[in-house]
């Protein structure tokens, strides 16, 4: 059953793009931007584990914590100091001014940890289980639960709690949010951080799964995580989820049954095909032009 | 997506003062380099960055004709000056011994390039212009991906038997004798260098007729009606498509020969030179320079092109500086508050210099 | 706005004969109407917008539009113009269905509209937003404009001199090197209007034109309608609040009411007619 192990393998490969995808598409679901520095944020968060590890010998869950908390801090404060004095500025602008960042990070690194790629300890067992024929290893059953929790975490933020309601009041109508007295610019840092926190852990999975660490390791991630957020409609949570999943899957099929070097191609024509037969994506929600 | 509030107003005389501005600029640009390199004082580091700058300077002209006055973001445009370079690249070298004039070989070049590229834009125009905003954004970038991984798997060679190409390696075979054009994830190798940078000059200024007299004019007008409101510019008879499609198509072009140029100026060329960093890299000139100001990119690019190259002293500080630069002109041309301080900050000091 | 009374305003000695020649040379000749509405009707979801809307309009009328907000007004321009497809009904424009045309091809075939919500070109000139009018008026290819081919200048120097024309009817020409969005509110209207004729309309729509304008300028307003209507032989058809504005230069009036027609006639006879005085002031 080579078909269910590559299924399982594009599950786990989905749920860090899906949890990366959650990041981008909280950001623009609440601030109405693409954040091109969200996977250098997980670089970053893959160079903290990969110290944290291998220099000074912290346990796994210590490191993980450690990632966190540092890209939770560096989201909030990019936010602050590149993003929120762009809040009138057109998207275009903050775009740039978003790529600047993107290349602050990845030669602030370089200079910090030189070019050179350093190897990620494996910290998860090596072994995998058998399900049927096919095998599955740990490595990838942890992630595809790790994506599971943080999916139910995250809704029951969004849908339970008083700043999860305040979120969405301001994807729905920052205007009006701050009308009713929600500080907006709180919920914006917010929407930073978690999705920061959420960088740190899909980089902790990434340097996992392919265990090279470099300073230009986030951009690919970035990019294709990006695009499993406008598959399942940019801006919809629940459409991150579904996109990254679909997007791993489609991704482990291409380079198993089609070409390897091709995979990357299929999965943007795979994305083009959506977006014509649904504009705004599988799960997004249509605009309508009031005339 | 709205790409700007404040656009290049193409309001008559205004444009026509922008076009004379661009034109003495460009070419008093080349009358001072060329008297810079007959007396030898140009170094041979900016001699080789001559027509890669000019080769830049065509592609942003013709992004900021689709991004400034069409008002879609393209994140793609390096796929089409790839496109342009590879196809400009074998052209010149199946001609290689047909036409033995390096200049007249070199034009065809850059024709055929442009002429694919923008057969290739309008093909890619065709789904992209259907979306908007940040989906048609993210729909160029995919494109500019599929673009570079199809020239990664292309091979391309000529021997007596004639033309042969393949997408998988195994199967690519050549007779001894054979010239290989491009060779998959190794690009194009042992390529002629045969472009030059009054060639480049001339392009630009191409460029430069051919966005300006689109401009001002109906096909101009009927863009920039369609940028500003799309519901307003349909409703007086302007197809959208069509309109947005023409700007996608010449900005195709104008890249597509610019990358020709660009292909001709060096003797190796891998495909992952055109990725999804050049095309950020030409966005970046075509938004510093000003949407929809021509000067403005011509300005911005070679400044752009050449400040990593002043700055090469301070080694690996150097990207991280121009990063720092790019942030804070963004934030500088954009806050309010931040612009009023600068200016307070430049006057009262121009008040103290008095 | 709904509680202005209507009954007793002043109908312009003008557009009374006006309506009499207007008169004279549609319905009594027997000719066709340039608009034919025939039970009109959309629906959104569950809720009708529009339903059963009959309406004509002839050649050289002024047509008024009115009803209470929320009546669904725009929504019959926005049928009108194929923003929207309408559910039931059809809709014929100089005897030809208008069934499955685009809105460029319902402007190519004769009807320009302006927005209630200003919409110009906020980035162009004045000129420039009069000279997209002319589109389709005055084609050239772009290959024309990059080599700057004869037909280039020709049809530019009349584009140029007609949008100028333009300018001057509606009393614009000052501002001519404005760009759009800097234009007084007023003139933004004016601007509307004049770009929708530069595509040589034979129907007209204006949706609240003297919307934000004071009485003088509604005043001037009212003149500039008649003045068009004359001058480029063309129907008007318009929405409009401003009863003053209404009784003062229309022809004809429909009366709409929860997206249904509730009276259609003379101004006097809708000044007098107790459904409409019921629909506005209320119980």
């Amino acid at each position: 059953m080579q078909f269910l192990s590559y299924l399982i393998n594009g599950l786990g490969l989905g749920s860090v793009y899906a949890i990366i995808a959650l990041g981008y598409t909280m950001v623009y679901g609440i601030a109405k931007m693409l954040n091109f520095a969200h996977g250098d944020v997980i670089m970053i968060g893959a160079y903290i584990a990969f110290f944290a590890l291998a220099r000074f010998g912290f346990p796994f869950p210590v490191a993980v914590l450690l990632a966190m908390l540092v890209c939770t801090t560096l989201g909030v404060v990019i936010e602050r100091l590149a993003y929120k004095p762009l809040r009138q500025a057109t998207s275009l602008s903050v775009l740039i001014t978003a790529i600047g960042v993107s290349y602050f990070l990845q030669n602030g690194a370089q200079i910090l940890w030189s070019s050179s790629s350093k190897v990620f300890p494996s910290v998860i067992s090596a072994g995998s289980i058998h399900l049927g024929s096919a095998s599955v290893s740990y490595l990838t059953i942890l992630t595809i639960l790790t994506c599971i929790v943080v999916m139910i975490c995250l809704t029951l933020f969004i849908n339970k709690t008083k700043t999860g309601s305040a979120m969405r009041a301001c994807s729905e109508d920052k205007g009006a949010s701050m009308l009713m007295g929600i500080n907006v610019n709180r919920i914006i840092s917010i929407t930073f951080a978690i999705g920061s926190g959420l960088a740190a852990i899909a980089s902790v999975l990434l340097a996992s799964t392919y265990p090279s660490v470099y300073p230009t390791m986030g951009s690919m991630p970035g990019i294709k995580a990006f695009t499993a957020a406008v598959f399942g409609g940019i801006g919809s949570i629940p459409g991150a989820f579904v996109g990254g999943l679909i997007l791993g899957i489609i991704e482990i099929f291409a380079k198993a049954y089609i070409s390897t070097q091709l995979s990357d191609a299929i999965v943007f024509a795979v994305l083009i095909i959506i977006l014509l037969i649904k504009p705004t994506g599988l799960l997004g929600k249509k605009i309508n032009v009031k005339v | 997506m709205k790409t700007a509030s404040k656009l290049f107003s193409p309001g008559g005389d205004k444009m026509k003062r922008g076009r004379l501005i661009s034109f003495a600029l460009v070419i008093a640009a080349y009358i001072i380099i060329e008297i810079l390199l007959k007396t030898g004082n140009l170094s041979s580091l900016f001699k080789s960055l001559l027509v890669p700058v000019t080769c830049y300077v065509v592609a942003s002209l013709g992004l900021n004709l689709n991004v400034g006055i069409s008002g879609e973001l393209n994140l793609g445009q390096a796929g089409f000056m790839s496109v342009g370079a590879f196809c400009g690249i074998c052209v010149s070298g199946m001609l290689a011994n047909t036409i033995t004039v390096p200049v007249v070989r070199l034009m065809i070049a850059m024709f055929c390039g442009a002429c694919l590229a923008a057969v290739f834009g309008f093909l890619i125009g065709i789904p992209v212009l259907k979306l908007q905003g940040d989906y048609l954004a993210i729909v160029t970038l995919a494109f500019g991906q599929i673009i570079k991984s199809i020239f990664m798997n292309t091979y391309i060679g000529f021997d007596a038997d004639g033309l042969h190409y393949s997408f998988v390696e195994s199967k690519f075979k050549l007779q001894p004798g054979g010239k290989m054009l491009l060779n998959g994830p190794m690009g194009a190798t042992g390529t002629q260098k045969i472009a030059n940078f009054t060639v480049g000059i001339v392009l630009i200024l191409i460029a430069l007729i051919i966005i300006y007299n689109l401009m001002i004019s109906r096909s101009g007008r009927a863009i920039m009606a369609a940028r500003d409101n799309r519901i307003a510019a349909e409703s007086i008879g302007v197809p959208i498509s069509k309109t947005k499609m023409l700007a996608f198509v010449v900005s195709a072009f104008l890249a597509g020969a610019a990358g020709a140029l660009y292909g001709l100026n060096y003797a190796t060329l891998v495909p992952n030179k055109f990725d999804f960093n050049t095309s950020i890299l030409i966005l970046v000139f075509v938004v510093l320079g000003g949407l929809g100001n021509m000067t403005g990119t011509i300005i911005s690019t070679i400044v752009l092109l050449i400040l990593p190259e002043l700055l090469r002293s301070l080694q690996d500080y150097r990207m991280l500086i121009y990063a720092v630069v790019l942030i804070l002109i963004m934030l500088v041309t954009n806050n309010e508050w931040l612009k009023s301080r600068v200016k307070g900050f430049t006057s009262g000091k121009a008040k103290g210099g008095a | 706005m709904a509680k202005l009374p209507i009954s007793n305003l002043p109908i312009a000695e003008s557009a009374q004969t006006d309506r009499l020649k207007a008169a004279e040379n549609t319905k009594q000749n027997g000719k066709a109407p340039v608009l034919d509405v025939q039970e009109l009707g959309i629906d959104f979801g569950g809720l009708t917008a529009v339903n059963d809307l009959s309406l004509q309009v002839y050649d050289g009328e002024i047509v008024g539009l009115i009803g209470p907000n929320g009546a669904g007004k725009t929504t019959v321009f926005n049928l009108l113009t194929k923003v929207y497809k309408p559910t039931r009904g059809k809709i014929f424009f100089d005897g030809k269905d208008t069934a499955g045309k685009s809105i460029v091809d319902i402007n190519k075939a004769g009807i320009a509209r302006t927005f209630q919500n200003i919409r110009l070109f906020g980035n162009l000139s004045v000129l420039d937003n009069v000279k997209t009018g002319f589109h389709n008026v005055k084609p050239y290819s772009p290959i024309t404009a990059i080599l700057r081919l004869p037909k280039y200048y020709s049809a530019e120097r009349e584009i140029e001199e007609k949008s100028m024309e333009l300018l001057k009817f509606l009393e614009l020409d000052e501002y001519a090197s404005v760009t759009a969005s800097n234009l007084p509110y007023g003139a933004q209207r004016r601007l509307e209007i004049a770009r929708a004729l530069a595509t040589n309309p034979k129907l007209l729509l204006l949706d609240e034109p003297a919307a934000g304008m004071n009485p003088q300028e509604t005043e001037e307003l009212m003149r500039m309608i008649r003045f068009v209507r004359d001058h480029f032989k063309i129907a008007v058809l318009l929405i409009e609040h401003d009863m003053k504005l209404v009784m003062g230069i229309c022809e004809r009036i429909t009366v709409l009411n929860y997206g249904m027609m509730l009276a259609q006639g003379t101004p006097e006879e809708i000044q007098s007619n107790p459904e409409v005085i019921k629909a506005y002031l209320g119980e």
